[in-house]
């Protein structure tokens, strides 16, 4: 892992920011620190990879996510966050939230979901062309200049975590940006899609938009060789929170050993039932049929 | 099969090769309106396909739980069904049966039929046809679907190989003894008949091709439909997280395989009037090989099913329900009982293994395959591990679109096109294998 790096950004990213000697004084971005401080960052530094790049991976990271349960009230603030960055229509969600109730007599609880950027995928092993990959730094992405869409790996994802572009996108405010499997966009037709961790913005060192979207820090996302990981607004150690709250790999006896770990909805700070609230009458309908007891 | 066995094996000879060319020269009008139905059901599919290449998969009903739909059920369909080539002409013939003698080519026509269209379904279903190469340029092995690509592949070069080669020594009789057919169609049997001179030498040789083929085929008849089954059993979804699937899925074909024959053979005796070589006799060894085939399926299936449904594990357990006493129940049903247990029932009854009771049953064999390919395929993507919430109530059911259906039926009437077509120009029964006292036996035979 490069500790060389100048400009010490620390909890993500990293590599990206390597603060050469700037060629022309350009526009500056804000990156936030691992103490949660804003640092400006020259927008040339963080220029767009090459295909090959973007199929390697960031040297020396690891990323993973951990999503606190007992956060959790279903603001689907990650839901929308996340649609506007990947220029997503309101149908497709790249994390969806789902109401989960483990038995008849125990308490249902809010469930955000992304891809698990699993490091034994089952996506990845049924891909006939290698368009979705495994990367040095834990992400799985999709190249959907390759794919075919034979949609295996939708149907091998046994969290459905994919989404198929069934139809020609419609007017899309990345039209002109050259693809890339890191933004995911502009997304084509007849390929599928999936959270993408937020791979572009990992390499300029933030945080992924439904982490910092998120109004109650329920999401967590960082450097597992770091071993740190920061909702925006709060920083722990990735061993210590995992081991203090008892962190757990949904469904783990799949074996798909997912980089996303939960952590149990204990002391909940939310009454399941106030995220209804931001749900429209129909929506509520869907969730509805999810729950096994009336409270 | 001719009843009077007193004749000279040269007049015998003689009466062979005028009945079974006779097919070949007759006035076809009839067989023309079929065709023109046939290609009129095509170009309905072609203008649905049309419509899905430019406005996406979206005019399917496929969404992103029900993301495989009937193109795919329709694909292991097809798969199935060519299965039936080397049911008869492997596996019957390596074990020394001589009725079915006059069903090998029919059989091999249909494999490769059947083939066909199904590599023509898979490229339907997916999103992008044009990067179709890219299966070549950047295949991986690791994947299950390399491993189909390349045994269908195999399997439709063997099945090639088995059609032609068997069909040599009749090109050669077309050429010699038809007259009154097309430039065209001389000229084909000339050249494909290879200077074929039906020397003794040439016996020999043809023979023992054919027999390594016939055990050739027989691994890559196995591997083509169990592969198909590991598209499934190499994920986690219910209903197909099972390591039954393989011989489930190998058994199901060669009854449907069984089933297809017997349809096949049921119309080509009677439009080309071959009564007197697909005689009665046959429709009855092929009515009990369905009864073995079928019990063997229902064995698979008993299998398939009772495990799943006496743990009722999680989503399995749902997905069990759903087709037991769900949405899916009646066709389920349905399937199981007049698919699969009316056969059993009827056809062990001589009775029931007269030519128009084993259509009809064959018939219902027929469509409870397609409709049980579909039950494979469709209720499993419906039972996700997490639940189905937060999208449009659509995603939680799957009814074809017209698109669908056109180009499903369209699949149907390109593998009867081809069929039809190949009947026209080929003899339907192998002539020379009907024939006695022709080709010296050779000495393992």
């Amino acid at each position: 892992m490069s500790k060389t790096v100048p400009v010490a950004i620390g909890a993500i990213g990293g590599v990206g920011l390597v603060a050469q000697s700037c060629k022309d004084k350009g526009e500056m971005v804000s990156l936030l620190s691992p103490d949660g401080e804003l640092v400006q960052v020259e927008k040339s530094s963080m220029l767009p990879v090459t295909p090959a790049e973007a199929r390697k991976g960031i040297p020396g990271k690891q990323f993973v996510m951990v999503i606190d349960l007992a956060r959790c009230r279903n603001a689907r603030k990650c839901v929308t966050k996340c649609q506007k960055m990947h220029d997503l229509p309101p149908e497709d969600e790249w994390i969806k939230v789902f109401l989960m109730q483990d038995s008849n007599d125990t308490a249902p609880y809010w469930f955000p979901k992304p891809c698990f950027h699993c490091n034994q995928p089952p996506c990845v092993k049924v891909c006939p062309v290698g368009a979705t990959y495994k990367r040095t730094d834990g992400l799985v992405l999709i190249d959907n200049e390759r794919c075919i869409g034979c949609k295996f790996c939708m149907t091998a994802c046994p969290y459905s975590s994919r989404v198929f572009q069934w139809k020609e996108p419609e007017e899309t405010k990345f039209a002109d940006r050259a693809y890339s499997p890191e933004t995911s966009t502009p997304h084509k037709v007849g390929t599928v899609g999936k959270c993408d961790f937020c791979a572009d913005m990992a390499r300029q060192g933030k945080l992924p938009d439904c982490v910092t979207g998120c109004p109650n820090g329920v999401i967590f996302f960082g450097d597992k060789n770091e071993d740190i990981v920061s909702n925006g607004t709060e920083s722990f150690r990735f061993s210590e929170l995992i081991y203090d709250r008892a962190g757990y790999h949904f469904m783990a006896e799949l074996g798909t050993q997912p980089n996303v770990y939960y952590l149990p909805p204990v002391d909940r700070l939310f009454d399941y039932e106030k995220g209804f609230s931001t749900l429209t009458d129909e929506q509520k309908g869907f969730y509805k049929k999810s729950i096994v007891k009336k409270h | 099969m001719i009843k009077n066995e007193n004749i000279s094996d040269e007049q015998f000879n003689q009466k062979v090769e005028k009945d079974l060319l006779a097919h070949l020269t007759v006035n076809q009008k009839r067989n023309n309106i079929f065709i023109f139905l046939l290609i009129a059901i095509v170009l309905v599919g072609m203008f649905a396909y049309y419509r899905q290449i430019r406005y996406g998969l979206i005019v399917t009903s496929m969404r992103d739980y029900t993301s495989w739909g009937v193109y795919i059920s329709n694909f292991v369909f097809f798969v199935a069904i060519s299965l039936v080539g080397s049911l008869i002409s492997s596996m019957l013939k390596l074990s020394k049966a001589t009725w079915s003698t006059p069903l090998t080519r029919i059989s091999e026509i249909i494999a490769i039929a059947a083939i066909f269209c199904a590599s023509i379904i898979i490229i339907v279903d997916m999103g992008r046809p044009d990067r179709f190469l890219n299966v070549v340029i950047y295949g991986r092995i690791q994947s299950p679907i390399l491993w189909d690509v390349m045994i269908i592949s195999t399997y439709l070069v063997i099945s090639i190989l088995l059609l032609y080669l068997s069909l040599i020594p009749d090109l050669a009789l077309c050429r010699d003894k038809l007259t009154g057919v097309s430039g065209v169609r001389k000229w084909f049997y000339r050249v494909f008949s290879v200077n074929w001179k039906g020397s003794p030498e040439q016996y020999k040789i043809l023979h023992s091709i054919i027999a390594m083929l016939s055990i050739v085929v027989l691994p890559i008849a196995f591997a083509i439909h169990t592969v198909t089954s590991w598209l499934f059993s190499t994920t986690w979804r219910p209903g197909w997280d099972s390591t039954n699937l393989g011989p489930y899925f190998v058994s199901g074909a060669l009854m449907a395989g069984a089933a297809v024959i017997i349809v096949a053979m049921y119309f080509i005796r009677n439009v080309y009037n071959l009564k007197e070589y697909l005689t009665d006799k046959v429709f009855d060894h092929m009515g009990k090989l369905l009864v073995l085939l079928s019990l063997i399926y229902l064995y698979f299936n008993i299998n398939e099913y009772l495990g799943p449904a006496f743990k009722m594990v999680g989503v399995e357990g749902e997905h069990i329900i759903e087709l037991f006493v769900g949405k899916y129940a009646g066709m389920y049903w349905a399937v199981q009982i007049l698919g699969l247990i009316l056969p059993i029932v009827i056809l062990s009854f001589a009775w029931g293994r007269k030519p128009l009771p084993m259509l009809i049953i064959s018939m219902l064999a027929l469509l409870g395959a397609w409709f049980k390919r579909f039950l494979i395929v469709i209720p499993s993507l419906q039972h996700p591990y997490l639940p189905i919430q937060d999208v449009d109530e659509s995603y939680r059911h799957y009814i074809p679109t017209w698109e669908e259906w056109a180009i499903t039926f369209a699949s149907f009437a390109a593998c009867l096109l081809i069929i039809t077509f190949l009947l026209r120009v080929l003899p339907a029964i192998p002539i020379w294998e009907m024939k006695r006292g022709v080709e010296p036996k050779s000495q393992e035979a």
